[in-house]
């Protein structure tokens, strides 16, 4: 069997464009002040976590392709070009890269503006917004910046399918088909998601961002951390609930070990987080929810969950780390990282000195 | 688990279609569409689902849904939370699952391209939002069911059956890049079997796109002809039932045909354009031919993703062009968005299930309205209609945002 190392990070989020500044909130587990989102119609805001403004426009918005294009697009580029800023050239050539992004609820922001010019007057509605509305558009624009890209795919669905993209990727480098493997969660946010959200959870603070993984088989890439297991998607159907899917999920990943974080998908919302709660009920050991302190991110949250729990692991904060992705409507999935340089069988001992043995 | 997986299968399982369900303007299910596309008919008329009067073109290929939906054993109330293209995709998985045989199961993947789910769902969430900002009823429905997930999940429970679904979003090539992953997963002995196709339903915002970047064809929808003059918009679904020749044998299935190879490419040039030599599309035939050990001569009909716009049609020209070489002369060519429209999302699926028409009956669906070739076409465009030996058909699909897949099928006899 293959192995697939983690062998960069990226992260966009309410707390600043970089893996640190993820890193420290959620260290800090506080939550991040919210903002109004004017609803029109509404005397109350709706609620939101908005990504600040970078402290430096990011030198890749100067590219022509990314001239026209919406934040979402600008929070894959950057997690993008961050997690795959070791492997990206080599002496040789470019690497072949290969990019994954997943989304929930894509470019809201180009879609909302330019079905409203439609509906005012569909004669006039803006070609140049159209292209942006595409699930397809970030995807195809990271893949321009990175020059290399030979296979590009993005997919749709809850936040569970996250994890179908890291096999997805998984597969494609056990193929050979590419060097390394971008794996992305994007959102971005306007008053019409955040409406929608709200008819589920009332309490719901929406966010945007991206959070990007990239994976290789090569070791010597690795930031010290490896894929060690992704469970299979437990489908919510007539069959199975969100709690016993939930289950089936939690029964699929290892019993817990000495030094290990959960990093679930909670959001302190009692009945949205019922099934993932049932689910890890056994679980005693250190948690972090990173909705809690970051919003509902959607799939960028799926992205800041596994991006959060391989920092952890580098940062020799634990030996391994499980993600908990409890999807809204679609299935539950769990996913553990551990270590990279200790055996398996090694991994319920603590490292020693907490340092990385890289 | 989906990781780590048990080694990929050497040689990997050779992959077959025991059910096939289709739904486009041209008409609801295999029958109806086969006798359409055989004699190159074409399925379009004024757009009555929304308000045109704005739009440079008024016309699309419009589906004439039935007024009784397909039996499910939901209440009528769950049925009225389907929009189109829930309908589309529930008819045609419904033919297919009919075909194939297959019994339930808790495990079943589902493998679906799409580029806009439920959009008009989306749309009349948008509507009551805006105008009516305190009216609550049916919003949180629309909510849940413009998601394709839930829309697959919808699907699924109309069959009893249940599984992993996933849902690939690569704009137009979303349909064929589908039933190429269904196809990997089973070749890399992931799963026995898998349900995949592609869908997508006319929806305001999506006819507007094409419109307002006149894409949209004010004429006839005319691919590859030196004078055409853009796409035509249509609707449709296209639904598959993959399995390995083993699990077939077994069950004493009448295989429909085989999916040999698949090939998916990625043209950066632009968002909307395509390379103007066609490079990447004809990476993907590339791939998809050494994928299914095949050449270009013992390919027998090429079912190209013609779109009839300028720039696409010259583009896949050269690359077909250059794929074929010395073949090109005698191959034959056509593009069957002439009579349906693109469906986007479900655009390179029903293009597979017409190529297996193709393969199962032994004709050529033609382009009526082609009168005069581009000048970049080496090869034949099939204008007339036409029996033929066709062994092997290769089908092309590209997306906005560059990504391009081809699939590659062969006669089961």
């Amino acid at each position: 069997m293959s192995r697939v190392f983690v062998c960069g990070l990226g992260s966009v989020s309410p707390a600043g464009w970089t893996v640190e500044a993820l890193r420290d909130a959620l260290a800090k587990n506080e939550p991040l002040p919210i903002q109004p989102l004017t609803r029109p119609g509404w005397q109350k805001p709706l609620k939101m976590r908005l990504v600040p403004n970078p402290e430096v426009r990011p030198p890749f918005l100067a590219h022509p392709r990314l001239r026209r294009t919406s934040p979402i697009t600008h929070y894959a580029a950057a997690a993008a070009l961050d997690a795959a800023k070791f492997v990206q050239n080599d002496k040789n050539g470019r690497r072949r890269i290969g990019i994954i992004v997943c989304l929930q609820s894509g470019c809201v922001q180009f879609s909302f503006r330019f079905f409203e010019e439609t509906l005012q007057d569909a004669a006039t509605a803006s070609p140049l917004l159209f292209p942006e509305t595409v699930f397809a558009a970030p995807a195809s624009h990271v893949a321009a910046l990175l020059d290399n890209t030979p296979s590009v795919c993005t997919l749709a669905g809850d936040p569970s399918s996250f994890s179908q993209g890291l096999a997805l990727g998984a597969d494609w480098l056990l193929e050979r088909r590419v060097d390394a493997c971008l794996v992305m969660g994007a959102e971005e946010i306007n008053w019409l998601l955040a409406d929608a959200l709200w008819h589920f959870n009332h309490r719901a603070v929406i966010s945007g961002g991206a959070g990007a993984l990239c994976l290789s088989l090569n070791q010597d890439w690795s930031l010290g951390v490896e894929l060690e297991l992704i469970t299979d998607a437990q489908s919510c159907s007539r069959l199975a609930n969100r709690s016993l899917a939930a289950k089936k999920m939690r029964a699929q990943m290892p019993p817990e070990g000495r030094s290990e974080f959960l990093f679930d998908s909670m959001n302190d919302s009692p009945r949205a987080d019922a099934a993932e709660s049932g689910a890890w009920a056994d679980w005693r050991g250190p948690r972090i929810s990173p909705k809690r302190v970051l919003g509902e991110g959607l799939m960028a949250a799926a992205a800041w969950q596994c991006v959060a729990a391989c920092d952890w692991i580098a940062s020799g904060k634990c030996v391994a780390a499980n993600v908990s992705l409890a999807g809204q409507n679609q299935q539950a999935v769990g996913v553990r990282f551990h270590r990279a340089s200790r055996a398996i069988s090694d991994l319920s001992q603590p490292a020693k000195g907490g340092s990385l043995p890289l | 688990m989906l990781f780590p997986g048990k080694p990929f299968p050497s040689p990997p399982p050779r992959v077959v279609i025991t059910g096939a369900g289709i739904v486009t303007s041209l008409g609801l299910g295999w029958k109806q569409n086969a006798a359409a596309f055989r004699s190159g008919k074409t399925g379009f008329r004024p757009v009555t689902i929304f308000d045109v009067s704005r739009q440079r073109v008024k016309t699309a290929g419009e589906v004439d849904l039935p007024s009784m939906p397909p039996p499910t054993p939901w209440t009528g109330r769950q049925r009225k939370r389907l929009d189109r293209s829930g309908i589309m995709l529930l008819m045609a998985a419904r033919e297919a699952w009919q075909q194939s045989g297959w019994e339930a199961s808790d495990d079943l993947p589902v493998v679906l391209g799409t580029t806009a789910g439920g959009m008009a769902l989306g749309e009349d969430y948008f509507r009551q939002a805006v105008a009516l900002p305190h009216r609550q009823r049916m919003q949180p429905t629309r909510a849940l069911h413009y998601q394709a997930q839930t829309q697959a999940g919808m699907m699924a429970d109309s069959l009893g059956f249940a599984g992993p679904v996933t849902i690939l979003s690569n704009a137009c090539a979303s349909g064929a890049n589908a039933i190429g992953e269904a196809w990997e997963m089973i070749r890399r002995g992931k799963t026995d079997r898998a349900l995949t196709g592609g869908y997508d339903a006319l929806s305001q915002m999506g006819f507007s796109g094409f419109d307002s970047l006149q894409l949209l064809s004010p004429t006839r929808c005319r691919p590859f002809d030196a004078h055409r003059d853009g796409l035509a918009i249509g609707e449709g679904a296209a639904v598959l039932t993959l399995e390995t020749l083993e699990s077939a044998r077994k069950r004493g299935a009448v295989i429909l045909g085989e999916i040999m190879g698949y090939g998916a490419s990625m043209d950066r040039h632009h968002l909307t354009q395509p390379h103007p030599d066609g490079n990447a599309a004809c990476q993907a035939m590339q791939l998809a031919c050494a994928s299914a050990r095949v050449t270009a001569e013992e390919v027998d009909y090429v079912n190209a993703h013609g779109t009839g716009t300028p720039l696409n049609d010259l583009a896949e020209a050269k690359a077909i062009s250059r794929w074929a070489g010395c073949r090109a002369a005698s191959l034959p060519v056509s593009s069957t968005k002439a009579g349906t429209g693109h469906l986007l999302g479900g655009a390179g699926s029903v293009e597979a299930v017409v190529c297996l028409m193709c393969l199962r009956e032994q004709w050529l669906p033609p382009e009526l309205a082609f009168e005069t070739p581009d000048p970049a076409c080496s090869f034949r465009i099939v204008s007339r209609p036409e029996d033929a030996p066709v062994n092997v058909a290769l089908s092309n699909s590209f997306g906005f945002g560059g990504v391009n897949a081809t699939l590659i099928m062969r006669r089961w006899s």
